[in-house]
């Protein structure tokens, strides 16, 4: 059997719901480290990707530099790119301070909200600079699949992860798109 | 930007309900008035035209947002709309429209702060043959140019009233250039309608006349004519001259043979598709004809009622269409007892209020009814459950022109013409890069070639046929012919010479269908904005090989899955664009890799500014 597959998750403007989702398969998270292991990942704690792995899973938008600047990384290092769930796709609800300026939204925050102190908008250099708008993974770079969801179903993850360890092209069907 | 000091006085709006049933019908036609009177829907209104045409004040709102020429804030005492079909834009028409806010100290699409005036932008508005085009409080202006553009300033700034205008400015030409057997001669009124009586035979007119029946449908001499005219309509093998060619004869039949308590016959003359303008030509100079198709469709298939829906962008046409209804109810060809033989039928008039998807024949419908102008699903055809749910016919003016002269000289003269499937002639609009613009009538087969000879523009590189929705033609197609059996045509015919950017032409129709999607299904809704945001990407230059995949997998999603035509064929320049004209594509490919279309590092400048940082990571 030839060497496992390498699979490297993230989450960026994200609540991580689509990662709990992926612990949701269960018992076939065992069937799947026959097949596959896990490089960078929120599950393992590993920080950057080494060398290149085949599939990534990137959870979330992009509403700042260090989200835009994962996602680079992740793009260069994963020959196939996957967004996952409904902010990757769209922006999600983080994108909803999309319809404000962010200075109308950090004013909001940290000059005007209720309760505070020593009110200025943090320029500390540690944190990410907010991009003017949450966008979606494939207005930055290309993608190759798309699972919709909020979250994509446990069956969905591990019917795209099954098919892709296995080198097959991932086709959900209907049911694991229908949400009502 | 001009806001409103104080709520209007509403007494115009209640003298113009008054003059409207109380009838959710009549919402649009009474939304236009107000609209023509308070150049805005104001709020005040909308409370009592919901109440009194008895529906909500949402269902108000949704109609006023719905329809281009219908505003819920104040677009000002004079509102410009500039025309921004191709055709207007290569002759100019985007510097004409900057020039005119420029002179009226205006941005486009704000009403001036003194309330005076707004400019802006309106699809095709049916003056490709004269343009660049516009409209000035809903009247048609041509043949724009600066001089005109510094007249029309002059004349706002002064308040002068759009009565005292020069008459020149309004001056629309029919430019019919090329009749045939159809329109070669003047149409006498009441010419069909007596020879369609007169079908069962010499006396049957006077049959009629004397038949002294309560219902004079149930007279035999009334049916045969009917019939005869029928079987006529039959013989001649017209097809609809809308685009899509249904059997006319078909439809009349399937009308009259349905049972039902009243049906309807409507003519559509929304003519949305840019670059087409017979139907203004029709209604200005051959307007007897087509109301006389009209009548006739009534007598043949049993309607009382006939409805002229057309685009609000003709509204310059509204008293000599007002007249000619009142001409023919005068002379006995409308109205209750018409050729002194009992038949009862009228024509009203139904106006649009800017809508492209409005010339969908359910959407039409929906719209005479005073909603959205939203297609309906499909079965059952209008001609099953149409117009309040009653059996309808509609038929372009075109097609009830030609049923006139089918039911005056037979269905063998008209099949005569034209091809084996495609009998009888053509109007075709020409327009774009020719020495003659204009109306030609041709019978159907004819070549693009020889069109193009006609008018003087043989050496053109493209012709868009049957209009942004219709086909792209290079030159090696130039043989083709234009008839059902090849080119099946509304008779749309753009002409781009060689030294036009076919992109442009691209980025101007797709945007056309951004705007005008209807929004009722996703792939429509959704996809026509995509491709128009994917075709500015690579207009602007950041356009990779993967966003032409893009441009391609969305084009073939649209086409096969949006709920009507709209949506349908809104894909299709841009499939033939590609196959035909790749190297206006390949061009504008300065990348490889994919690249987003906007600017990462400027889109963190807000927050650089915001917290004053302009460190390494303060960068992408």
């Amino acid at each position: 059997m030839a060497s496992k597959r390498k699979i490297a998750t993230c989450s960026l403007a994200g609540c991580f719901g689509c990662h709990m989702s992926l612990l949701d398969i269960d018992e076939r998270l065992l069937d799947l480290l026959e097949l596959a292991e896990f490089d960078r990942s929120p599950i393992n704690d590993i920080k950057e990707i080494k060398g290149m792995v085949d599939i990534g899973l990137v959870e979330g938008g992009l509403c700042n530099a260090e989200t835009v600047r994962v996602l680079h990384h992740f793009r260069d290092h994963c020959r196939v790119l996957v967004s996952v769930g409904e902010c990757a796709l769209t922006g999600g609800i983080p994108s909803m301070r999309n319809h404000h300026s962010l200075k109308a939204c950090l004013e909001e925050s940290y000059i005007r909200g209720v309760g505070v102190e020593n009110a200025h908008i943090p320029d500390d250099p540690e944190l990410p600079l907010l991009l003017d708008k949450v966008y979606p993974l494939h207005e930055v770079v290309t993608v190759d699949y798309h699972v919709p969801g909020c979250p994509p179903s446990a069956d969905a993850l591990w019917h795209v992860l099954s098919a892709l360890v296995a080198g097959r092209d991932p086709h959900l069907p209907p049911a694991l798109l229908k949400y009502d | 930007m001009w806001r409103e000091e104080a709520p209007p006085a509403l007494d115009a709006v209640h003298e113009i309900l008054g003059s409207h049933e109380r009838d959710p019908g009549e919402l649009l036609q009474v939304l236009i008035k107000v609209q023509h009177c308070y150049h805005y829907v104001p709020d005040g209104a909308v409370a009592l035209i919901a109440e009194h045409l008895r529906v909500t004040r949402a269902h108000v709102r949704g109609v006023t947002g719905f329809y281009s020429f219908l505003s819920d804030h104040y677009l000002g005492e004079y509102v410009v709309y500039c025309s921004d079909n191709i055709t207007d834009r290569m002759q100019g028409s985007t510097g004409l429209a900057t020039y005119l806010c420029n002179r009226l100290n205006v941005k486009l699409g704000d009403t001036r702060a003194d309330g005076r005036v707004s400019v802006h932008y309106t699809s095709c508005t049916g003056l490709c043959d004269q343009g660049p085009a516009a409209l000035v409080n809903g009247l048609a202006v041509t043949r724009l140019t600066r001089l005109r553009m510094d007249l029309i300033a002059e004349l706002i700034n002064k308040r002068a009233p759009l009565g005292t205008w020069p008459s020149e400015l309004f001056l629309v030409e029919d430019n019919f250039r090329r009749s045939d057997v159809m329109f070669r001669r003047s149409f006498e009124p009441g010419a069909a309608l007596q020879a369609a009586m007169r079908r069962g035979g010499d006396d049957t007119l006077r049959d009629i006349q004397h038949e002294e029946a309560v219902d004079p449908s149930s007279g035999h001499a009334w049916r045969r004519g009917a019939d005869e005219t029928l079987k006529e309509l039959y013989r001649s093998d017209l097809r609809g001259r809308g685009g899509a060619g249904f059997k006319a004869a078909i439809k009349w039949e399937t009308c009259r043979d349905i049972s039902a308590p009243e049906r309807y016959v409507v003519c559509n003359a929304d003519e949305g598709e840019p670059g087409t303008f017979k139907d203004r030509v029709l209604l200005t100079t051959y307007t007897d004809m087509v109301f006389e198709g009209m009548t006739v469709c009534g007598y043949v298939v049993g309607a009382t009622r006939g409805i002229l829906y057309i685009r609000q962008e003709y509204w310059y046409l509204k008293s000599h269409l007002e007249e000619v209804i009142a001409r023919r109810r005068d002379a006995n060809l409308l109205g209750r007892n018409i050729l002194g033989t009992g038949f009862a039928f009228d024509i009203d008039i139904h106006w649009g209020a800017g809508a492209y998807i409005a010339g969908m024949e359910t959407a039409l419908i929906e719209s005479i009814e005073g909603r959205r102008a939203k297609p309906r699903k499909r079965w059952p055809l209008p001609v099953v459950a149409g117009l309040n749910r009653r059996p309808t016919v509609v038929n372009n003016v075109e097609t009830f022109a030609a049923a006139a002269m089918i039911a005056l000289k037979g269905g063998a003269w008209f099949a005569g013409h034209g091809t084996a499937h495609s009998a009888g002639t053509k109007l075709f609009c020409v327009s774009g890069d020719c020495e003659r613009p204009g109306i030609y009538e041709y019978p159907f087969g004819v070549s693009v070639r020889e069109v193009l000879r006609d008018c003087g523009g043989l050496d053109a590189q493209a012709v868009q046929v049957s209009g942004p929705s219709g086909v792209t033609i290079t030159r090696i197609e130039f043989d083709r012919n234009l008839a059902f059996e090849d080119l099946s045509t509304v008779g749309t015919f753009m002409i781009f010479g060689p030294q036009r950017d076919l992109f442009d032409v691209v980025c101007n129709f797709t945007h056309f269908f951004r705007h005008e999607s209807c929004g009722l299904c996703t792939p429509c809704r959704v996809g026509t904005s995509l491709l128009a945001n994917l075709v500015d990407k690579v207009a602007a230059g950041k356009g990779s090989p993967m966003d032409i995949a893009e441009v391609e997998r969305i084009s073939q999603l649209l086409k096969t899955t949006a709920h009507c035509g709209l949506g349908q064929t809104a894909p299709n320049h841009l499939i033939d664009s590609l196959l035909k004209f790749r190297a206006e594509w390949d061009k504008r490919m300065v990348t490889t890799d994919f690249v987003p279309a906007f600017d990462l590092d400027a889109a963190l400048h807000e927050a650089r500014q915001l917290t004053g940082r302009d460190d390494a990571l303060a960068h992408l």
